[in-house]
C-alpha cells in the first residue's frame, strides 16, 4: 500500500499543488480576482496532505526495513532500535530535504488556517510565495535528492546509522531546527508579499510577529540542542566550536533576534518599516543559503553532509531565483514605502534601533569569517582557516555592549526618554551585578568573562525590576495591588522579561565555562588523579555488549575530600557493521558545575603483563555548563509565553468578527 | 517620467545594495560550484592527498581472488590505471561496481578492499564480477590513511611511474568517467 512509488507520486503531486499555490492566488490578487484568490487555503492544505502522506511512505519503508530503497540501505539496518529507525529518516540528505518541505507545507497550512482573518489579498499574496519557495524544494527533492530511489541488487541488511546520530538529542534536532529555519519562510512571505502590496502598516507588523517569535523559538532550542550535543556526544568537553554548521544557524538566530525586535517598533510606532522588510527578506535568506552551503560541500566542517555539487547548482539556482527576486523586489518597491514616526536617539525606539545594529554586526562579523576561507580560496588559491579565536574576538566585543543596552532598553519610554530616572530605578541591580560580579572575579580567569559575567547577572536583575516596575511595586505599595496589576499585565511583557533574563542566564554559563578545567591522562586500574578539587579514581574496565554495538565500559568513582561524589562510566562503542567507534561520555551534574568524562585508547603496558593495561582518561569539570542550554530553554519559554498572549495572537480578532453574523459574500 | 537624478537616489542606492551584494556572493560561489565539478577548486583539500606526489609507499597482501600489489608495482607500471578503495559494506561501492567493469576493458582498475574481512570482500567481488586487474587488501586501513583516503570509494588515476595525477572522493559515474577520468587517461599515455 505504502509503497515508495506512491511516496514519490505524492511528492510529486504535492509539487504541482505548489506550483498551482504560487501562480493562481499571485495571479487573483494581481487582477483582483476573489474566485483565485480563495483557492490559495485550499492548495495550502492540499499540498501538506500530499507531503505528509509522501512522508508516511518513507517512514513505512524505514519501519519494515525496506532495503530495496537506496536511502534506506545506505542508513538503517535491521538491528537498529525502532526509535532511530523513525528518527533515521531525516538522519540523512534525502530524506532531511523531505522533511524540510514537510515543515515549509506545514507553515503554509498553518497561514491558511490562522490566517482566516488577514485581507485576502494579503493572505493570497503570502500563500503564493509560500507556494513558489515550496515548489523549489519540491523539484529539488524530486530531481536530486529523491528519497525514494531503489538499488538493485538490493542489500540483505543495511549499512546502518552514522552511529553519532544514534542519539536521542540529534534524533530530535532537525526537526525542531527546521521549523526554526524554515518558520522564517512566513515572515519572509509576509515581507515579499507587503512589498507587492506596497504598504507596510502596524497591522503588518501584528501580523508578522507572531510567526517570527514562534520560528525564533524553534531555532534558539534547535541551536542549544545542536550545542548540547557536540558537548555530550562528540566529548571534546566544550559547547560550540564555530562550526560552519554551527553558524549556518547562527545567522538567521541572529538577524531573526533582530527581527523579533524591529517588528515591534513596526507594530507600535510605525517607524523602522523598510529596515524590517529587509531583515524578514535577510533572515529567510541565511536559513537558505546555510542549508546551501552545508549540502553543496563548500564549506569545510566536521560534520558529514553529502558533498554534491550537482546539487549544489541545484540549490544556488533555486535560491538565485528565491532571494534573488525578494531582493528585486526590493530594490524596486522599498523606495516607495512612505516612512514612520520620528523619534530621539535615547527611546524605546532608538535601543532596538541599536540592538539591531549590534545583532547584525555580529552577524556580518560570522558571516565574513565563515565565507573568508571559501573565497579566498577561490580568489587567492590559498586554503586557510579562520577559527575560534577570530570569532571569540571579533563577536564578544558587540555581544557585551548588547547585554548592557538589553537591560535599559525595556524600561525606556516610546519616542524620547531620559537616562537618569531608568537608571535611578535600576541602582540595585547595578549594585548586586557588581557584587556578584566582585565575588565571581576571584574564581574567573581574564578580563572578558568577568565583565559577561557581570553583565549576564545585570541583564537577570534588570529584567525583574523593569516586571516590578511595571506591576508598581515600591515601597508603600499595598501588595494586593501589585498581585492585581501582575494578572492583568499582558504575558508579553512576562515574555519579554523571561526571554532576556534567559539570555543573562546563557551568558553566565558562557563565562563560567571559560574557568573550566580539564586533564587528559594515561591510567591503570586503581589509579588516582586530583582535578579541580575532586579525587578521581579508575575502579574497573569492562566490556558489554548493545544492540548493535559491543561497549568498553569504565567506572570511575570521583570523591571530594573522601565523601563519595558520584559513579561515572564512560564507554567506547564500537560499530562493527560500520567499522565505527563513539565515545559515551559521561557526565554527573548538580546544576552548579558538570564532572565529565571521556573514555580513550586503552594500551598494554607490556609484554606477559595482561592485566596492566593503561587506559586514556579525559576529564573536565565544567562549572555553571548546564546554565547555558537552560538559558537558551528559558528564552524559548519566554518566547512561547508571549506568543500566548491574547492580544498578539493572530486569531485574536476573530471573536468579534463572529460574533456579527456575516452576511454571504 | 522620473527625473534621471532620483533613479540613483540615496535611498534606492540603499535599496539596491542587497541584491549587488547577494549577486556578487551568489557569483562566487557559482565559480566554486564549477570549478568543484571540474576538479579545479575543493575546498577540502587540507585533507585532499597531495596530487602529482608519489604514491605513499606500503606492501599489501592478497585479496582473493586476486594478487596483491604494491608501491614498487605502481611504480613500474608503464601505462595509467585507476587504483579504486572499496568495501563489501559500502553501498555507493555497490552502485559504481557496474561502472567499473565497464570501464576495466578502457582503463586497467586495480582495487584495495578497505577495512574489510577478507571473505566478505571476496564474497562481494565475486558477486558483482570482478573489475580489478589485482586485488590487494587493507584491513587495518594504514595505506588508506597514508593516501588521505577518508571513505570508500574513492579512486586514483595513477601515472605511468606510479605518481597520483587525479584524485575522487565518492562514488565514480559515467559523466566523471567519460570528462574526466578517460580524457585525463588519454592524455597520460601519449
Amino acid at each position: 500500500m505504502l509503497s515508495p512509488e506512491l511516496g514519490r507520486f505524492a511528492l510529486a503531486l504535492a509539487c504541482s499543488l505548489a506550483v498551482a499555490q504560487f501562480v493562481l492566488p499571485l495571479t487573483g490578487a494581481w487582477r483582483r480576482d476573489p474566485r483565485l484568490m480563495a483557492t490559495a487555503p485550499a492548495l495550502a492544505f492540499g499540498q501538506l496532505a500530499c507531503l505528509a502522506l509522501s512522508f508516511v511512505c518513507l517512514a513505512a519503508a524505514a519501519i519494515g526495513d525496506d532495503f530495496s530503497v537506496a536511502n534506506i540501505a545506505e542508513n538503517s539496518a535491521i538491528a537498529k532500535p525502532l526509535l532511530y529507525k523513525i528518527t533515521g529518516i531525516w538522519g540523512n540528505h534525502e530524506g532531511s530535504i523531505l522533511l524540510w518541505s514537510l515543515i515549509l507545507a506545514l507553515c503554509g497550512g498553518a497561514v491558511a488556517w490562522f490566517g482566516r482573518t488577514l485581507p485576502s489579498t494579503l493572505q493570497a499574496r503570502v500563500l503564493g510565495v509560500l507556494g513558489g519557495t515550496a515548489a523549489g524544494f519540491e523539484l529539488f527533492c524530486l530531481f536530486t535528492s529523491n528519497p525514494f530511489d531503489r538499488v538493485w541488487p538490493a542489500p540483505v541488511d543495511g549499512h546502518g546509522m552514522n552511529p553519532l546520530l544514534q542519539d536521542p538529542g540529534l534524533a530530535f534536532h532537525p526537526p525542531i531546527l527546521y521549523a526554526g529555519y524554515v518558520g522564517f519562510a512566513v515572515p519572509f512571505a509576509f515581507a515579499v508579499a507587503a512589498l507587492m502590496e506596497g504598504r507596510v502598516d502596524a497591522a503588518w507588523g501584528r501580523w508578522v510577529r507572531p510567526w517570527a517569535v514562534a520560528a525564533w523559538c524553534f531555532l534558539t532550542c534547535g541551536i542549544a540542542l545542536g550545542s548540547w550535543w557536540s558537548y555530550y556526544v562528540l566529548g571534546w568537553g566544550g559547547y560550540w566550536f564555530w562550526d560552519p554548521v554551527e553558524n549556518a544557524s547562527l545567522l538567521p538566530w541572529l538577524t531573526g533576534t533582530a527581527l523579533v525586535h524591529s517588528a515591534i517598533v513596526v507594530e507600535k510606532r510605525e517607524a523602522l518599516k523598510v529596515w524590517t522588510v529587509l531583515l524578514a527578506i535577510g533572515t529567510f535568506s541565511l536559513s537558505l543559503s546555510g542549508t546551501f552551503l552545508v549540502r553543496s560541500g563548500i564549506l569545510n566542517s566536521v560534520h558529514s553532509f553529502a558533498n554534491d555539487p550537482t546539487r549544489g547548482v541545484f540549490i544556488l539556482g533555486l535560491l538565485a531565483l528565491v532571494i534573488g527576486s525578494a531582493l528585486l523586489l526590493f530594490a524596486i518597491r522599498a523606495p516607495k514605502l512612505s516612512a514612520g514616526g520620528t523619534f530621539a536617539p535615547l527611546s524605546r525606539e532608538g535601543a532596538l534601533v541599536m540592538n539591531n545594529i549590534l545583532l547584525c554586526a555580529i552577524c556580518a562579523v560570522v558571516l565574513t569569517g565563515t565565507m573568508y576561507p571559501p573565497f579566498a580560496s577561490l580568489l587567492f588559491g590559498s586554503a586557510i582557516s579562520v577559527g575560534k579565536p577570530f570569532f571569540d574576538a571579533t563577536a564578544a566585543p558587540m555581544a557585551l555592549p548588547l547585554l548592557a543596552a538589553m537591560a535599559i532598553g525595556p524600561m525606556l519610554p516610546w519616542k524620547r526618554a531620559q537616562l537618569a530616572p531608568v537608571l535611578a530605578r535600576l541602582w540595585w541591580a547595578g549594585l548586586l551585578a557588581g557584587i556578584v560580579g566582585l565575588a565571581a572575579a576571584r574564581g574567573l580567569k581574564g578580563v572578558l568573562p568577568i565583565v559577561a559575567f557581570v553583565l549576564g547577572v545585570w541583564v537577570i536583575a534588570a529584567s525583574a525590576a523593569s516586571l516590578l516596575q511595571r506591576i508598581g511595586h515600591r515601597r508603600g505599595t499595598a501588595f494586593r495591588d501589585s498581585l492585581h496589576r501582575a494578572r492583568m499585565l499582558p504575558r508579553a511583557v512576562f515574555g519579554a522579561a523571561l526571554a532576556h533574563a534567559g539570555a543573562g542566564v546563557t551568558v553566565i554559563g558562557l563565562a563560567a565555562m571559560s574557568d573550566a578545567s580539564h586533564a587528559i591522562v594515561a591510567v591503570h586500574t586503581g589509579d588516582s588523579v586530583q582535578l579541580a578539587g575532586y579525587r578521581w579514581t579508575l575502579t574497573g574496565l569492562a566490556d558489554a555488549a548493545g544492540p548493535n554495538y559491543r561497549a568498553r565500559v569504565a567506572t570511575i568513582e570521583v570523591r571530594r575530600h573522601d565523601h563519595l561524589v558520584t559513579v561515572l562510566h564512560p564507554s567506547r562503542r564500537d560499530f562493527a557493521s560500520q567499522n565505527q567507534t563513539t565515545s559515551e561520555v559521561a557526565i554527573h551534574t548538580n546544576g552548579m558545575a558538570d564532572l565529565y568524562a571521556v573514555l580513550g585508547d586503552e594500551h598494554d603496558s607490556g609484554p606477559g603483563k595482561d592485566n596492566e593495561h593503561t587506559a586514556i582518561l579525559r576529564l573536565h569539570y565544567n562549572p555553571l555548563a548546564p546554565w547555558m542550554w537552560l538559558g537558551a530553554l528559558i528564552m524559548a519559554i519566554g518566547g512561547a509565553l508571549s506568543l500566548s498572549d491574547r492580544r498578539v495572537r493572530v486569531g485574536a480578532p476573530r471573536r468579534a468578527r463572529n460574533a456579527v453574523a456575516v452576511p454571504a459574500e | 517620467m522620473m527625473p534621471p537624478g532620483s533613479l540613483l537616489s540615496r535611498r534606492r542606492v540603499l535599496t539596491i545594495a542587497p541584491l549587488a551584494g547577494a549577486a556578487a556572493v551568489g557569483v562566487g560561489f557559482w565559480a566554486m560550484l564549477a570549478g568543484m565539478g571540474r576538479g579545479s577548486f575543493d575546498p577540502h583539500d587540507i585533507h585532499a592527498p597531495a596530487l602529482n606526489r608519489q604514491v605513499p609507499p606500503f606492501a599489501l597482501p592478497d585479496q582473493a581472488p586476486g594478487h596483491g600489489f604494491s608501491s614498487a608495482d605502481l611504480g613500474a607500471a608503464t601505462a595509467p590505471l585507476l587504483v579504486n578503495f572499496f568495501a563489501s559494506w559500502c553501498i555507493p561501492c555497490v552502485i559504481e561496481a557496474p561502472l567499473l567493469i565497464s570501464l576495466k576493458g578502457r582503463l586497467p582498475v586495480w582495487g584495495i578492499a578497505y577495512k574489510d574481512r577478507p571473505d566478505d570482500a571476496a564474497g562481494f567481488v565475486t558477486r558483482t564480477g570482478s573489475p580489478y586487474a589485482r586485488l590487494a587488501a587493507d584491513r587495518p586501513g594504514l595505506t588508506a590513511i597514508d593516501w588521505g583516503v577518508s571513505g570508500v570509494p574513492e579512486s586514483f588515476l595513477i601515472r605511468p611511474g606510479g605518481t597520483i595525477a587525479w584524485h575522487t572522493a565518492g562514488p565514480l559515474t559515467q559523466e566523471i568517467i567519460d570528462r574526466q577520468v578517460l580524457p585525463l587517461a588519454a592524455e597520460l599515455r601519449r
